[in-house]
Order: C-alpha cells, then structure tokens, then sequence
C-alpha cells in the first residue's frame, strides 16, 4: 500500500475502533441498572461484544505500526478520539440509548458489511468474523424499537423525542472525512455518503414499523465534528473513567 | 443525594430517603420456556426461563440468557401459560416399576451403536 493509502486505513480504522469503544463503555453504563433482569444482561453482553470488537480494530491498526491495542484505547487523551459526537452523548433515559443503539447499530452493521468486501484483507476478514454478532445486535434494537414505539402513548412518544434528539447527532456519524476518494478508489471502503444511502433505506422500514417519523430533510443539520477529534464536553470524563483502573497500574498483567 | 463508589449510582442523583418501593409479587411480564438445541438434528432441551411481554422479545432474551455461554444453533421458547401440565398428585399414574419389560433402555444402547457405527463407517 502506499502511504497515502495507509494513512487513509487508519483514519477509517480509528472511526471505527473509536465508535466501538466509546458506545460500549456508554452501553455498559447500563449494567446494573437496566429495566429488567433479562434486558440488563442482553445490553451489557452486547456493550462487551462492541469493546471486543474495537478490539479487533485496535489489533490491525497495531498492525500498521499504531501503538500497542491497551496503550491506544487507555492512554489517549479525549482530544484524539475519532469516534462521532453521537456515541459519547451521556445515557439519561433507556428511551434514548435504546434509539441510539437502533441508530448505530444499522450503520455499524452496513459499514462491515461493505468492509467485508474491502480490499484490505484484515478488516474483511474482521467483518466476515463478526456478522453475526452484529445481526443480533440489529435484531436486539429493531425488537425494541418497533414494541416500545407501539405500546402505549408515553412510550411511543418517547420513542419519537429519543429519535429527534438523536436525529442530526447520528447524521454525525457519516462526516466524510479527506481521505473518501483514496479509500474508494483504492476499494478499502465505498464512503460514507454510499454508506448514509442505505442505512436510510435500512432503518426507515423499521421506524415506518414504529410509526416513527423521521424529521423533515430541511431541518436536517448533521452534527460534525467527531472525526476529526471535536467532542462535546462529555467524552473527557468518559475517557477518564475508562482509563481510571488502567491507569492504577499500567504495567499490571490481567 | 447517595454518594457511591459506583459513578453511575452517584450520576442518578438518587435521593438518600427515595420512595421506591419493590414491585408486588407477579406485577412483571410472564414467562416462557426455553428450549435449545446443540447441533441440528438433535433434540431440543428445555435449559429454564426467560420474562417476557411477548415471543418475539422472549427469542431475544433467551438468546443472550442460554445462547451466549455454549453453542447453540437453534432456539424455541414457549409461554409458559401455553404449556399444560400433569399434575403432581397424578404421579402415582406413572408407576411402570413392576414392568421393567417395557424399559426402553435397548434403545438406550442401540443409539451408542449407531453412533460408534457412523464415526467408523461400518
């Protein structure tokens, strides 16, 4: 590869890692606390399957000569996290980390499934290996959205303000970054634009489902940002609190 | 404002004299039966229960409750109120202990046999 094109795998990989790991550990807040014994370890299992799958990432990008997978997840500063603003929000009720779930999960689901036909065999063979965790996932979020949304007044129009809430935070998430044309030319990746197609077309059936409405196309303004390390407030405690046992003892061995 | 060593907890802002109170007894969703199976071709095993508001949401339970520890390749569950059951006062109608010929337990062996025969391809 040449390095442009290496520079435009690991900015991809960092997104990708970045979400993963961010949205687990948000995910993993739930532990605990969940509303129902059987649900609270449905969420933590997949909060534990998104680190391991940041995990994988973290290893190729070790691979292409990034630092070593702990040091990188637990030794960086907020300011160098890649991952959309979307994912770092705090929890506050189950409404909206459940939509956030439904909204994340259908974009993370479509961008390995496109990986799985990339170029750059590692990241193929890491979308091939975890397809069907991630079908879980999507199936988990869909259940959910699709019952609570139709259950009752309350919980319908929860439903609708998580979704609204979270609308232009998840168009977040397809922030085109500078590398796009390498990464299509060189079929790594199709793009984040080819990728915001389809899971348009993926999630509005479900939210049809839920009698759900997507906000108007006019009032859309993405929140960007994440991709090239602007957070919010949120993600500097986050970091910290991941980091907090790690940083206890670097050197311990787990 | 409870203060815990949990950072979540603390985040709660939960109250130190809260008035949450536990849910009455059956004041929750209701079960279903979980069956799973190993490899396909086997039976399925019943390996407990799951809450549930409906099938659906009992599937995705399930899944995570008895399919994530061991392997699994298929899953059906069951409302409990749909399964009818002997009763056990009923027992004694069962009573075969006088007619060990009826004992099935040559099919017992003869599965053994298959088995050995089909990894040996006699």
């Amino acid at each position: 590869m040449s390095d442009k094109t290496v520079a435009a795998t690991i900015d991809l990989l960092y997104k990708i890692a970045d979400d993963l790991l961010i949205i687990g550990h948000r995910n993993s807040e739930w532990t605990g606390l969940g509303p129902i014994l059987e649900e609270d370890i449905s969420f933590s299992s997949m909060a534990q399957d998104k680190i391991g799958q940041s995990q994988g990432v973290f290893t190729i990008l070790h691979q292409l000569g990034e630092p070593e997978m702990d040091t990188n997840a637990f030794h960086r500063s907020a300011e160098s996290f890649h991952n959309a603003q979307f994912v770092e929000l705090p929890n506050g009720e189950y409404d909206f980390s459940l939509m956030r779930h439904f909204l994340y999960d259908h974009a993370d689901q479509i961008r390995f499934e496109m990986l799985a036909n990339s170029s750059f065999e590692p990241i193929a063979k890491l979308a091939r290996k975890i397809k069907g965790e991630i079908k879980y996932h999507v199936y988990h979020a869909n259940v959910w959205v699709v019952k609570l949304s139709t259950a009752n007044k309350e919980s319908h129009e929860r439903m609708q303000t998580a979704l609204n809430i979270c609308w232009n935070y998840a168009l977040g998430m397809f922030e085109e970054s500078n590398y796009e044309k390498t990464l299509i030319n060189e079929e790594i990746f199709v793009g984040e634009n080819e990728l915001k197609k389809k899971w348009l077309e993926n999630i509005t059936p479900f939210l049809e489902k839920a009698s759900l409405k997507i906000p108007s196309e006019s009032t859309w303004k993405p929140v960007y940002g994440g991709r090239n390390c602007n957070h919010t407030e949120h993600l500097k405690p986050l970091v910290l609190e991941m980091s907090e046992v790690f940083n206890i003892d670097p050197d311990a061995e787990w | 404002m409870i203060q815990s060593l949990d950072p979540r907890i603390t985040r709660a802002e939960i109250e130190e004299n809260n008035s949450i109170s536990p849910l009455k007894d059956l004041d929750q969703w209701e079960t279903y039966e979980v069956f799973h199976q190993k490899k396909r071709g086997d039976q399925h095993m019943h390996v407990g229960i799951v809450h549930a508001p409906n099938a659906e949401m009992a599937l995705l339970f399930a899944k995570e409750q008895y399919g994530r520890r061991g392997v699994s390749v298929n899953i059906w569950v069951v409302c409990t109120r749909d399964v009818f059951t002997s009763d056990y006062d009923d027992t004694d109608m069962f009573d075969v202990s006088e007619k060990q010929y009826r004992e099935a337990g040559g099919y017992k062996v003869m599965e053994k046999i298959n088995k050995y025969k089909k990894a040996n391809k006699i």
